[in-house]
């Protein structure tokens, strides 16, 4: 006879509490945004039409999305390797490198923009210009702690060590070691890093509303502050957008099935 | 030609010494152990030939050629680490072949060699299975294959049985010497534990402090110890610090008694020396029938399966015998009884100029 599992009822409470606390506010925004913009009632998806026929939504979008993919590149290059050769050569510089991660949290997003305009000025206006420049070079800095601390997760739950060794006594090079070997083996948290990266960037207001670029954030505040009904649309839709984002680059990322973390003994 | 030539090996790690001038030659084919305590050397010793590891001074050649200065990638060097070293994303035949991969076989013959080597070491039917799915001693057995699949000129075993389970352990290093003998690989094998090493090795070199005490053939390193400390290492040995009382008639004092040794002869009339014996030729019987003399109390008995190990103190001395069950059911504890042993069985080693060793607890 195998043993009944019982769910306490204390449990059960906290269960529904915790869902409620997500559900809630979103099941709101869901009955406002069916609202009719004009009379005010309930039911329509005109606010959601209206929303997915302006151009400005679709161009936003694309931008704060491309920047998202351009930070977690370019945040992956710099920070893979350099985790990487921290574990294996420097494991000192870990404690620096955790400090220096924790700055981008105490440092005021005003400081961090205007620092970072003065610093960039007098660059190439194809970067200092355009998003894709200036805006990637502020999220990277922003994404560091989140992707640094995965990937230390990461790099800490395999041995490095061995597995560099044993790769290499089969006549790979450094290159080759970190491709074959070492990246696949911390796949999973990259793409915890990634994720994280991406709801980041989807969602930074404070910076490119202070260095005047028009990203998807600053698509909702304008359309907040003059459509409340489909304000509600579009949140709701950049929730949805955020997670199909995280879905496709889960499937991406996963790609053939491979196992997870094992053999880390 | 030496398969490996390791000459005046030292390194350093700041101020402490790891190892000592290490000279050591090993002829093409053979299976040759680094025995010794933790911290003796010998994984140091490894690494620098493997290439992880620079030394400070010294050459490292194989097959006649200096690779002190050659990267681990091109050594052609195969190792199989005490750590579970398989990549974890790779099924066992991608791990087989990923030596081959990096040396750009052509995908048929890599795969088809990969599972040759997997047949060899026993694994053909989980060439598909990842290490996860595989208990420790396969995945010893699928790094073996994936070392040996880039026919090294060398291959290097680091403790690659320690993390196992008693009964794999022995299975395992049979196999080991059974795949290295068929291919004729000069082998070196690291190990902590001398049983493992006697058993599998052409040659042992004993390690301490940095530096080779003894090496030679497993009986050598067995019945003759070079040094105290290889007396000690090596087996269970009863050490009995005495003197030489008679050279001509090879006969020690001990505590009192004097005991014949055959080895003492033509030694310093009172050298302090050490007598070694092993627990296997003391004879133990009921007190009052021992030629040499010696009595004691016996203070523990041991059932060790094939035999049973009496303690037995007789002068300063616990003495260690492994005698049958039954006579062992004879001599219970608290029973008076004489020891001996056969005079030309006892080795002897200096001990004037040496500070006493510890006592040896077995």
């Amino acid at each position: 006879m195998t043993p009944r599992k019982h769910i306490a009822p204390g449990a059960v409470v906290w269960l529904l509490l915790g869902a409620a606390y997500f559900v809630i506010p979103l099941a709101a925004t869901l009955i406002f945004s069916l609202r009719s913009n004009q009379t005010g009632t309930c039911c329509t998806l005109e606010n959601y039409g209206e929303i997915l026929h302006d151009p400005q939504f679709s161009k936003t979008i694309k931008t704060s999305f491309i920047l998202s993919l351009e930070t977690i590149v370019v945040t992956l290059l710099l920070l893979v390797p350099t985790v990487y050769w921290v574990h294996l050569r420097l494991p000192r510089l870990r404690p620096v490198l955790g400090f220096i991660a924790l700055v981008p949290f105490v440092v005021p997003a005003i400081i961090l923009v205007v620092g970072l305009l003065d610093i960039y000025k007098g660059t190439p206006s194809w970067f200092y210009a355009e998003p894709y420049g200036f805006l990637v070079g502020a999220y990277v800095i922003l994404a560091f702690p989140y992707m640094y601390f995965s990937l230390d997760a990461g790099f800490r739950a395999i041995d490095v060590h061995t597995l560099t060794e044993a790769s290499q006594s089969l006549g790979a090079r450094w290159t080759t070691t970190l491709v074959r070997v070492i990246v696949p083996n911390i796949k999973a948290s990259a793409l915890a890093g990634s994720f994280l990266t991406l709801a980041i960037v989807m969602g930074e207001f404070t910076i490119a509303s202070l260095a005047v670029f028009d990203t998807f954030p600053i698509y909702i505040q304008y359309i907040n502050q003059n459509k409340a009904y489909p304000a509600s649309a579009v949140t709701l839709l950049s929730f949805a957008i955020t997670w199909a984002a995280m879905l496709a680059l889960l499937a991406v990322g996963r790609g053939r099935r491979a196992p997870a973390a094992a053999g880390a003994h | 030609m030496a398969g490996v030539e390791l000459r005046q090996l030292h390194r350093r790690f700041g101020d402490v010494v790891a190892l000592d001038g290490i000279d050591l030659e090993i002829e093409s084919g053979e299976f040759v152990s680094f025995l010794g305590p933790s911290g003796c050397g010998k994984t140091t010793a490894l690494r620098l030939v493997a290439g992880f590891d620079r030394p400070t001074s010294g050459r490292v050649f194989v097959e006649g050629k200096d690779i002190t200065d050659v990267p681990p990638n091109r050594r052609d060097v195969g190792m199989v680490f005490q750590a579970y070293s398989l990549f974890p994303n790779m099924t066992a035949v991608k791990n087989v072949e990923f030596g081959l991969r990096v040396r750009k076989h052509a995908r048929g013959s890599r795969k088809a060699r990969a599972l040759e080597l997997l047949e060899l070491v026993g694994l053909g039917h989980a060439a598909d299975r990842y290490p996860h799915q595989l208990s420790g001693g396969m995945q010893q057995r699928v790094a073996l294959a994936r070392a040996l699949a880039i026919e090294p000129r060398l291959l290097l075993l680091d403790e690659p049985l320690s993390a196992l389970d008693a009964k794999v352990r022995i299975q395992l290093r049979e196999e080991i010497r059974r795949i290295q003998t068929r291919l004729g690989i000069t082998s070196i094998y690291v190990t902590h534990d001398q049983e493992e090493a006697l058993s599998i090795s052409d040659r042992v070199a004993v390690l301490s402090h940095g530096r080779i005490e003894q090496i030679g053939t497993p009986s050598e390193i067995y019945g003759a110890p070079a040094t105290p400390f290889v007396a000690e290492f090596v087996g269970t040995m009863n050490r009995i610090e005495s003197t030489v009382a008679d050279p001509d008639d090879g006969r020690v004092t001990y505590d009192q008694t004097s005991l014949a040794v055959d080895a003492v002869r033509g030694r310093p009339r009172g050298e302090r020396v050490l007598v070694l014996v092993r627990p296997e030729i003391v004879e133990v019987e009921a007190a009052g029938t021992a030629q040499n003399g010696l009595v004691g109390e016996v203070v523990s008995q041991t059932f060790l399966g094939s035999v049973t190990r009496l303690r037995v103190l007789a002068g300063p001395t616990e003495w260690t015998a492994d005698l049958s069950a039954a006579r062992a059911a004879a001599l219970p504890i608290g029973a008076r009884v004489s020891l001996r042993f056969p005079s030309a069985g006892a080795k002897v080693l200096s001990l004037e100029g040496e500070e006493p060793p510890e006592p040896s607890d077995g």
